[in-house]
């Protein structure tokens, strides 16, 4: 059985959950190898729940020489790893940086590229979706070594006992790939709140809220919700960029998507539109959004979502 | 100081887009216009050299694309670009993004000795949001892209990045390539002087044997990724509509937020 190297995305050496998502993909095709391109012991660390999530092996590749700079020194890492292992498959994150290290990686490697895939069979077809959420595509890589970004959520992170055995892997970094200086990076504040991507529920703000983002947050707090914001909130600087769901934004596909003072424009759908149900609270009984819901509500948010924050926690008891 | 800025045709998001038999995106039968989002791109390329007074800055927007894409290079014209570059080549239908930026590559080495190299950050169509880093793989340029603050002093470049899971400040010097995100700010209207300006500039028209690419080596039949199927999206069946009157719409929003267990 081939190898299937996945890319791992962490923070500081905490994987993040698309890896485990991966992992479980990786499976599928052949036999998941993690690959953890980080700093002295993270590897180590981490190795437990790699293996306990499918990892048979995870080649440690220190990152003295990587961090610091934007995408390509990751790119040429993950080439020498391919040239050393010749995988099935290497499956990476859909995050802006997954996605240009991929493309980076299918030039080196000659080799088919899929972004942003929802779904993998074992065969190796990918499953998109394109145009705002309004076609599936299904796709495959016809060269080389298939290279595929995989959106959060696509598949449920499976535990299994895997060796989780981590062997070292040393790279050689070119100059030429150390042009591109992170001078400076500030973390992202943690919000208490599920991740955006990966929540089971978003609960949204838009223009209509006014600025005033209090209901809704304390509608997503009684639901275990993530916040997310439209581009006219974000751009009123209610709400950071981070927020934001929609073509220049996030993309999110949660069991529940809760739109408020949202008109539902076509850029606002494309981040929304694959959400399982989707419920709105808008005031216009005509705003487009509406043709999307499974449940709305015409009314005015200030109204409506106090009082549904306090049936919801009522029902909880 | 010479900008190259990567502009593309694209189908209107807001009209109604589809694919033809053959899988690829409907180009033709749908209204198309300069990508939103390559807009940005222009409107940065014009504000670097806006700001560099005094010294010699020519914008040229790049378009690999059919004979109707012309437009995109046209409206970037107007917006107030100095020259365009228009590759067209039957050949090239059906591309994927390894070959469109291979297309772009030996088109920014024809254009000659640029110093930046300025895209948007995705296609609004099927976008992937990877030509830029392709781009700088194939040019040996460093990358600093998908930025939401970009400023320039003399070969330096700066950029603010937000990322999944921090904001970056990342920094490189000339020659490279950018992308640009829609929070760089509204990208200007072209001006009635604009536009009359426009109709005096010309667009070049390359072809691929103009760039020494072999017909072969780009174009539907030799990507390296094959579409199966495309499938139009289930409409969604029409939910149910309430009018909230004195607390009825929270009460039953409540009542089928509980039916489907999430509360
Ligand atoms: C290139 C490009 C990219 C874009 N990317 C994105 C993106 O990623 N994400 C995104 O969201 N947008 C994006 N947009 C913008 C998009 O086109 C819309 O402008 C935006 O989504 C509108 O946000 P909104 O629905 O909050 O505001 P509006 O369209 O102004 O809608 C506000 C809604 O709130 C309702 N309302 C007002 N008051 C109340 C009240 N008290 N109670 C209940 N309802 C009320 C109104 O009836 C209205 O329907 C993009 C646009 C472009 C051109
Ligand atoms: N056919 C094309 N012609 C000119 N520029 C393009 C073309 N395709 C992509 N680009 C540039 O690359 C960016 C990212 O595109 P993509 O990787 O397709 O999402 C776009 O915003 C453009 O700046």
């Amino acid at each position: 059985m081939s190898e299937i190297l996945v890319l791992v995305d962490h923070v500081d050496g905490a994987v993040r959950k698309p890896t485990l998502e991966l992992l479980a993909i990786a499976k599928r095709l052949g036999a998941p190898s993690a690959v953890f391109i980080g700093g002295a012991g993270q590897a180590e660390a981490a190795a437990e729940q790699l293996g306990k999530f499918g990892a048979e092996k995870i080649y440690a590749v220190d990152d003295a020489q990587i961090k610091g700079y934007l995408v390509a020194p990751k790119a040429e890492a993950l080439q020498q790893l391919a040239a050393a292992t010749n995988p099935g498959a290497i499956l990476i994150s859909s995050s802006s940086e997954g996605k240009e290290i991929a493309g980076r990686l299918a030039i080196k490697l000659e080799s088919g590229l899929i972004t942003d895939a929802v779904d993998v069979a074992a065969d190796g077809t990918t499953t998109q979706s394109v145009f705002a959420g309004n076609f599936t595509v299904q796709a495959k890589v016809t060269k080389g070594t298939p290279i595929i970004t995989v959106k959060p959520n696509a598949a449920a992170p499976e535990e299994g006992a895997a060796a989780g055995a981590v062997e070292a892997f040393a790279v050689t970094i070119s100059d030429a790939a150390k042009t591109a200086q992170i001078v400076a990076s500030q973390p992202r504040q943690a919000t208490g709140r599920p991740e955006l991507t990966e929540a089971a529920i978003v609960v949204s703000g838009g223009r209509g809220t006014g600025g005033d983002f209090s209901a809704v947050e304390a509608l997503a707090d009684s639901l275990g919700a993530a916040v997310g914001a439209s581009r006219a909130a974000v751009d009123s600087g209610w709400k950071p960029h981070t927020f934001q769901v929609g073509q220049t934004g996030k993309t999110v596909s949660p069991q529940l998507y809760v739109a408020n003072g949202i008109s539902g424009a076509i850029q606002h759908r494309a981040g929304m539109q694959t959400s399982k149900t989707i419920v709105a609270v808008n005031k216009d009984e005509e705003a487009p959004i509406f043709e999307l819901v499974d449940f709305g509500v015409v009314g005015d948010l200030h109204s409506v979502l106090p009082a549904l924050t306090a049936e919801v926690e009522k029902r909880k008891g | 100081m010479n900008i190259v800025v990567c502009v593309k045709y694209v189908p209107d998001a807001t009209a109604d887009r589809q694919f033809e038999s053959d899988n690829t995106v409907d180009r033709v039968g749908v209204d198309g216009l300069l990508s939103e989002l390559d807009e940005y791109a222009v409107e940065q390329s014009l504000q670097i050299k806006e700001k560099r007074e005094g010294e010699e800055v020519t914008v040229t927007a790049l378009c690999v694309g059919p004979a109707e894409a012309e437009a995109a290079v046209r409206k970037s014209l107007q917006m107030g670009a100095d020259a365009g570059v228009h590759v067209i080549d039957d050949a090239i239908a059906g591309s994927d993004a390894i070959a469109t930026s291979l297309v772009l590559a030996k088109a920014i080495e024809k254009i000659g000795q640029p110093d930046l190299i300025v895209c948007g950050m995705a296609s609004t169509d099927a976008g992937m949001s990877v030509v830029p880093a392709m781009l700088a793989e194939r040019l040996g340029l460093p990358q600093v892209t998908f930025a939401s603050v970009v400023e320039t002093q003399g070969d330096q470049v700066r950029i603010k990045r937000d990322g999944d899971t921090a904001t970056e400040v990342v920094g490189g010097t000339l020659p490279l390539v950018l992308s640009v995100t829609d929070q760089t700010g509204e990208a200007r209207y072209p001006s009635f002087k604009g536009i009359m300006a426009a109709k005096k500039k010309t667009v070049d028209t390359y072809s691929l044997g103009d760039l020494g690419v072999d017909a072969g080596s780009v174009g539907l039949s030799v990507a390296w990724t094959e579409v199966a199927e495309t499938s139009a999206r289930p409409p969604r069946t029409a939910g149910e509509i309430v009018t909230d009157e004195s607390g009825s719409g929270a009460a039953a929003l409540a009542e089928f937020l509980a039916a489907k267990k999430f509360i």
